[in-house]
């Protein structure tokens, strides 16, 4: 009952309808429309200050948009819908919505002053979804999942980065989210600690839960992605399979991009 | 080749033995300077520093400083997060009282309150704007010495708490509060269970700092006449003129004071070492 290994039934399809999103007079996110089917992965790359975060962010309501709609199976994320009004949502709803997308961070954010285990069930605990007992099961086999379950009683500031990152990996994954947002998940880690949280993604790409992932690391996207978006000045230029997007560009700043990536 | 026929030689620090000789030079002249002067009157010292009077007006102090560390701890963090609020309004509310009451001078807000009864003649418990009244209180029965003084430092005192609590939450990454938000815990979890214990190791010094203060900022509420330790020590003095001896008395007693509430935190572990090791 504690993780299902085989394909779950997929939920968890986003649907992102002209979003738009303004910093400061900087257009962040301008028209942006996307459609994720459930249980697919899914790779944002683009240059930095293209809007990839932003738009990440925008999915887990840590952004709110200025215009545009963000569904998750229906959900309207910050609305409740009644009729054919949508209510903006209280800070304890957006809250409650946020327990079915899991985020993971470039810097981590594990809490310092919790051990790993403690980091992994918080987040269960608060909700009240499983017992004690149950979540620090949970927690042991999630860290299993990402190849760390010797490291349960750890702190975080005993752990490399890739350790961290995994550990943050597998607290994302403690409430069962029906969506798992990766921002730059390996941009702050060393390069040959790379690796190791990319397997772990690969691995959570069987789990059939839906994954968005920013990065920059091309290789993994041509490995891992149902869908690739290519953006830039916080537009969508393009977006395709990873044969349409990473290996036949038609965009000339997709193409631009790729060169100086790769 | 073998290494073991060197010897190592330890670095020196001559440096070191002059300041040593320096502190020693500075301990015995002070000392000598105190003891061998009569001026000081020790017997004087001697003959009240066990005073009931004194005492009794230790424990007074003793009394006002805790109850005054205890309610401006509770109304500082109110006001810190009111500060960090989101609602322009809230936010204001509280800077304006920040700003107010580290502007005004303790001694100043003591003798407003201390008079309150000239400006409210009546405390009023009851809904604002209309005539419902729960209760009613004689300003001038309600206030007495005691809770003028202590509401008058919880005042002032929190003022300063809450920009100290404040200035611990924002030390903390944004990165933590957006960790807890992404995991959809509650402001009240996210601010117990994850600001707060990280924030704690940058308020604990601060707020010791702040409480020694106020301990010696009771002083200021002798102008209430009420028998603390240093209105205790004037009446002394006005009956027997012994004016050093009053200051000493003062002094040897509030630094014995302070030495107590310093230690735990001179002595105390470092609040989340245990992640450290």
């Amino acid at each position: 009952m504690i993780i299902n290994q085989s394909v779950q039934p997929a939920n968890g399809h986003i649907q992102v309808s002209h979003v738009f999103k303004n910093y400061a007079g900087h257009a962040a996110l301008q028209d942006i429309s996307l459609d994720i089917p459930a249980g697919s992965v899914t790779v944002i790359i683009g240059p930095s200050g293209s809007g990839k975060s932003t738009l990440l962010r925008t999915i887990n309501h840590l952004e709110r948009v200025d215009a545009g709609f963000i569904q998750i199976d229906d959900e309207f994320i910050g609305y409740r819908k009644k009729g054919d009004k949508l209510y903006e949502l209280k800070e304890r709803d957006i809250l409650k919505q946020r327990k079915s997308v899991g985020y993971v961070f470039q810097n981590f954010n594990l809490f310092p002053h919790l051990n790993v285990l403690q980091n992994i069930i918080e987040a269960p605990l608060a909700h009240k979804k499983l017992s004690k007992d149950q979540a620090i099961l949970k927690a042991n086999q999630l860290l299993g999942l990402v190849g760390l379950r010797d490291k349960v009683e750890a702190w975080p500031k005993q752990l490399s980065g890739g350790q961290q990152q995994r550990v943050a990996i597998a607290r994302a994954l403690a409430l069962d989210p029906k969506v798992i947002l990766f921002d730059e998940p390996t941009s702050a880690l060393d390069p040959e600690l790379v690796g190791e949280v990319l397997n772990v993604i690969k691995n959570l790409a069987k789990l059939g839960k839906t994954m968005v992932i920013v990065t920059h690391e091309i290789a993994f996207a041509r490995e891992v992605a149902d869908h690739v978006v290519f953006m830039d000045q916080g537009r969508i230029v393009e977006q395709g399979t990873v044969q349409q997007v990473l290996e036949h560009p038609k965009e000339e700043r997709t193409q631009n991009f790729l060169s100086r990536v790769l | 080749m073998s290494l073991e026929h060197y010897k190592i030689v330890p670095a020196r620090h001559p440096l070191r033995y002059i300041g040593v000789a320096f502190s020693i030079l500075i301990i015995a002249v002070v000392a000598e300077s105190i003891f061998s002067n009569q001026n000081w009157g020790w017997s004087v010292f001697r003959q009240w520093f066990f005073d009931p009077a004194i005492l009794q007006g230790l424990l007074m102090t003793l009394k006002l400083t805790f109850w005054s560390i205890v309610f401006s701890l509770i109304l500082g963090t109110i006001v810190a997060m009111m500060r960090l609020s989101s609602s322009w309004l809230i936010r204001s509310l509280a800077w304006v009282y920040i700003w107010m009451f580290r502007s005004l001078p303790l001694l100043l807000v003591l003798i407003i309150l201390y008079n309150f009864s000239y400006l409210y003649e009546y405390i009023n418990v009851g809904v604002p704007f209309t005539d419902t009244v729960f209760a009613q209180f004689k300003t001038i029965n309600a206030l007495d010495q005691f809770s003028t003084a202590l509401v008058g430092l919880v005042i002032v005192q929190s003022a300063y708490t809450a920009e100290v609590i404040r200035g611990g939450i924002l030390s903390v990454d944004h990165g933590q509060f957006e960790a807890a938000a992404a995991l959809g815990l509650s402001w009240w979890r996210r601010t117990t269970r994850i600001i707060l214990p990280q924030s704690i190791r940058s308020i604990i010094p601060a707020i010791i700092n702040e409480c020694v203060g106020l301990s010696k900022g009771t002083s200021i509420v002798y102008v209430l006449a009420m028998p603390e330790l240093f209105y205790t020590v004037q009446m002394i003095y006005n009956r027997n003129q012994e004016i050093l001896a009053k200051g000493e008395r003062k002094s040897a007693i509030n630094s014995f004071v302070f030495f107590k509430k310093a230690q735990p935190h001179t002595t105390q572990p470092r609040i989340g070492a245990s992640y450290d090791h």
